[in-house]
C-alpha cells in the first residue's frame, strides 16, 4: 500500500502531462491546416517553447517521451519503406534515374559545403548534406493537394523525384549509420562496407521472402496484421541497432519487404500510429535543443536554406524540362520540392551523439521550419506569378 | 472514342486524362484511397489545371452510375446487333410461369433464350438451377437471339 500510492500518483502526472502535450500538437495541427502550412515547424517550434531555456519550461518524463520519440523515427521509416510498391520503384528507376542524380549532387552539395565551412568533421557535414538533400514528401503531398496541382503535367516528374530520394536513403541511411558508429578511417571503411553488406542481404532476403511473408500476413485480420508490422519494425529496428546499423534502416527495410495488398492494407493501418509517434518524435527533437543554440544557428540555417531552396528548383527544372513542362509548370515543381521535413530531422537526429550533433540538430531543426514554411508561401507565389497576363512585379509585391 | 492517356502518380494513383470533343483536355486522379479528382486543363497554361470536382467512393458509383447507364444499354443494343445474341430484362406476369420451376417451364427448350439470372425485390439470384420456382413480378435476366428473347417474353408475361 506504501508503495503503491506514490507509483500511481506518479502515472497520474504522466497521463496529465502526456495529456496536455497531445492537446498542445492537436492545436498546433489545427491551427497548422488554417494557416495552410506544414504542421511540423510548429511542433518543433512547440518542443523549442517548453524545453529546457524556453518561454514556459515544462518537466515532462522524458524517459517516456524519448522512446515514444524513437518509435516515431522507426514508424516514418516503415512508411516511407510501405510507400512506394517495387513497380513504382523500379519505374522510377528506369524513368528518372538522370533527374534524380542531378537532385542529389544540386542538394546534397549545399549541406556537405556548409558543414566543412562550419568547421565540422566529415560525418556531420555528410549528415548536413543528407538533411538538404532530402525533400519532405509529407509537406510536398499537402501542397500538391491543397493547391490542387495533384493533376498538373509536372506532378509525375515532383513525384518521381520523391520515389528516387526515397531509394537513395536505403544506400545514404546505412552510410552515415557507419559513419556514426565508426571511431577510426579504417574502422569507418569497414563498418560502412559491413553495413552495406548486411542492407545487401536484408535486401536479398527481403525480395526472396517478402512475397512469402506478405502472403503469410495478408491473411491476418487488421487487428493481428497491424501488431505484426508494429512488432516485425521495433524488432528489425533493434537487431539493426544492435548489428551497429541504426534502428531507422532496420524499419525501412521492413516497410521495402512488405508487397502487394498487405503493403496498401498495412500503409492504412500504420499511417495514425504514425502521425501519434511522429509529432512526438518531432516535439522531442526540439525539446531536447536549447532555444539559444538554435538563435546561433539561424544565420548558417537561413544561408542554406536560401541555397537549398534555389538548388530544389534547379531539380524541379531539371526534371521537369524532360517532359517538356512550361516554365510556370517547372516553378511550380520548384516550389513543392523546397520543403524539407520529417526524414531531414531524421537524419539530423542519427548524429545527435556526434561532436557537432547539437548544433547539426539546430541548424536542422531552423532549417527545416524555414523550408517547411516557405514552400507552402513560394508554391503561392509561383501561380500568382504567372507568365502570361500579370507581370511578375505584382507576384512579388504580393510576397 | 477519345484515346485515354494514363500516367502513374507513385505514392498517390493513376491520373487518366482525355481530349473532349469540344478540345477541353480532361484528367481524373484516382487517388489510392479511392477518393477521385476530376480537373480541367487551363487555356492560358497547358501543365496546369482546375479541380472542378472531388468525389469520395461512393460519390464516384453515383456519378458513374448518372453517366455510365446509357453507355451499357448502348453497348448492350451494340453486342445484339453484332453477334446476334442479346440480353434482356422481362418481367414475369403470367399465372403460368409464376408458381413454376425454370426446368419445369423448358424455358430454353423451346425459346433458345437461357435464363442467366433472376431479380426478385433487391435480391439477385445468379445462374438460377432448373428447380428455381419462378414468381409473379420476377423480372428475368436472360441471353439468347432477339427471336427467342420475343418468344420467351411472350411466355413470362402470358
Amino acid at each position: 500500500m506504501m508503495l503503491a500510492a506514490p507509483a500511481s500518483g506518479d502515472a497520474a502526472v504522466v497521463l496529465v502531462e502526456l495529456g496536455a502535450v497531445a492537446l498542445g500538437l492537436a492545436v498546433l495541427a489545427r491551427a497548422a491546416t488554417r494557416l495552410g502550412i506544414p504542421a511540423i515547424p510548429l511542433y518543433l517550434l512547440a518542443g523549442l517553447a517548453v524545453g529546457e531555456g524556453g518561454v514556459a519550461p515544462l518537466d515532462v518524463s522524458q524517459e517516456f517521451i524519448s522512446i515514444a520519440a524513437e518509435i516515431g523515427v522507426l514508424l516514418l521509416l516503415l512508411a516511407l519503406g510501405l510507400e512506394y510498391t517495387a513497380e513504382e520503384l523500379r519505374a522510377g528507376l528506369r524513368g528518372g534515374a538522370g533527374p534524380g542524380l542531378a537532385d542529389a549532387l544540386l542538394n546534397f552539395t549545399p549541406g556537405v559545403a556548409g558543414g566543412l565551412l562550419l568547421g565540422w568533421d566529415v560525418t556531420a557535414a555528410v549528415l548536413l548534406g543528407g538533411v538538404s538533400w532530402i525533400t519532405s514528401s509529407g509537406v510536398v503531398s499537402k501542397v500538391l493537394a491543397d493547391l490542387g496541382w495533384m493533376a498538373n503535367r509536372e506532378t509525375p516528374a515532383v513525384l518521381n523525384l520523391l520515389v528516387l530520394e526515397d531509394l537513395a536513403m536505403a544506400v545514404f541511411l546505412p552510410v552515415v549509420g557507419a559513419l556514426v558508429a565508426a571511431r577510426s578511417l579504417g574502422e569507418t571503411a569497414l563498418t560502412v562496407a559491413a553495413s552495406i553488406l548486411v542492407v545487401t542481404l536484408f535486401l536479398a532476403v527481403a525480395l526472396r521472402f517478402g512475397r512469402r511473408l506478405s502472403r503469410v500476413l495478408g491473411g491476418a485480420s487488421d487487428e493481428s496484421l497491424l501488431l505484426s508490422v508494429f512488432g516485425l519494425t521495433l524488432l528489425v529496428g533493434g537487431l539493426a541497432e544492435r548489428a551497429r546499423v541504426s534502428a531507422a534502416i532496420g524499419a525501412f527495410l521492413v516497410g521495402l519487404a512488405l508487397s502487394g495488398p498487405v503493403q496498401q492494407r498495412a500503409r492504412t493501418l500504420i499511417g495514425p500510429l504514425r502521425d501519434l509517434f511522429a509529432a512526438t518524435f518531432f516535439f522531442f527533437f526540439s525539446f531536447q535543443l536549447r532555444p539559444s543554440r538554435l538563435l546561433d544557428a539561424a544565420v548558417p540555417a537561413l544561408l542554406l536554406g536560401v541555397v537549398a531552396a534555389c538548388t530544389k528548383f534547379g531539380s524541379g527544372w531539371v526534371a521537369c524540362r524532360r517532359l517538356g513542362i512550361g516554365r510556370a509548370g517547372r516553378l511550380r515543381a520548384g516550389a513543392a520540392l523546397v520543403a524539407r521535413g520529417e526524414f531531414s530531422i531524421v537524419i539530423a537526429s542519427l548524429g545527435a551523439k556526434t561532436a557537432s550533433g547539437e548544433e547539426l540538430g539546430s541548424i536542422a531543426a531552423a532549417f527545416v521550419l524555414l523550408t517547411a514554411v516557405a514552400s507552402p508561401l513560394l508554391a503561392r507565389v509561383v501561380v500568382r506569378d504567372r507568365p502570361a497576363g500579370r507581370s511578375r512585379r505584382t507576384g512579388q509585391i504580393q510576397i | 472514342m477519345p484515346r485515354i492517356n494514363e500516367t502513374q502518380l507513385p505514392g498517390v494513383g493513376v491520373r487518366h486524362e482525355f481530349v473532349t470533343a469540344a478540345g477541353q483536355r480532361v484528367a481524373v486522379v484516382s487517388h489510392r484511397t479511392g477518393r477521385r479528382e476530376v480537373a480541367v486543363y487551363r487555356n492560358d497554361d497547358p501543365d496546369a489545371c482546375t479541380t472542378v470536382l472531388e468525389l469520395d467512393a461512393d460519390d464516384t458509383g453515383v456519378l458513374a452510375e448518372i453517366l455510365g447507364a446509357p453507355q451499357v444499354a448502348a453497348a448492350t443494343n451494340a453486342m445484339q446487333r453484332i453477334e446476334g445474341l442479346g440480353i434482356d430484362w422481362l418481367r414475369v406476369a403470367s399465372p403460368v410461369a409464376s408458381g413454376t420451376t425454370i426446368g419445369a417451364g423448358r424455358y430454353r427448350a423451346r425459346t433458345g433464350a437461357s435464363i442467366v439470372a433472376v431479380i426478385r425485390g433487391d435480391e439477385t439470384f445468379g445462374a438460377p438451377g432448373a428447380d428455381f420456382e419462378l414468381q409473379s413480378g420476377d423480372v428475368v435476366v436472360a441471353v439468347g437471339s432477339a427471336e427467342g428473347l420475343g418468344q420467351l417474353g411472350s411466355l413470362l408475361r402470358g
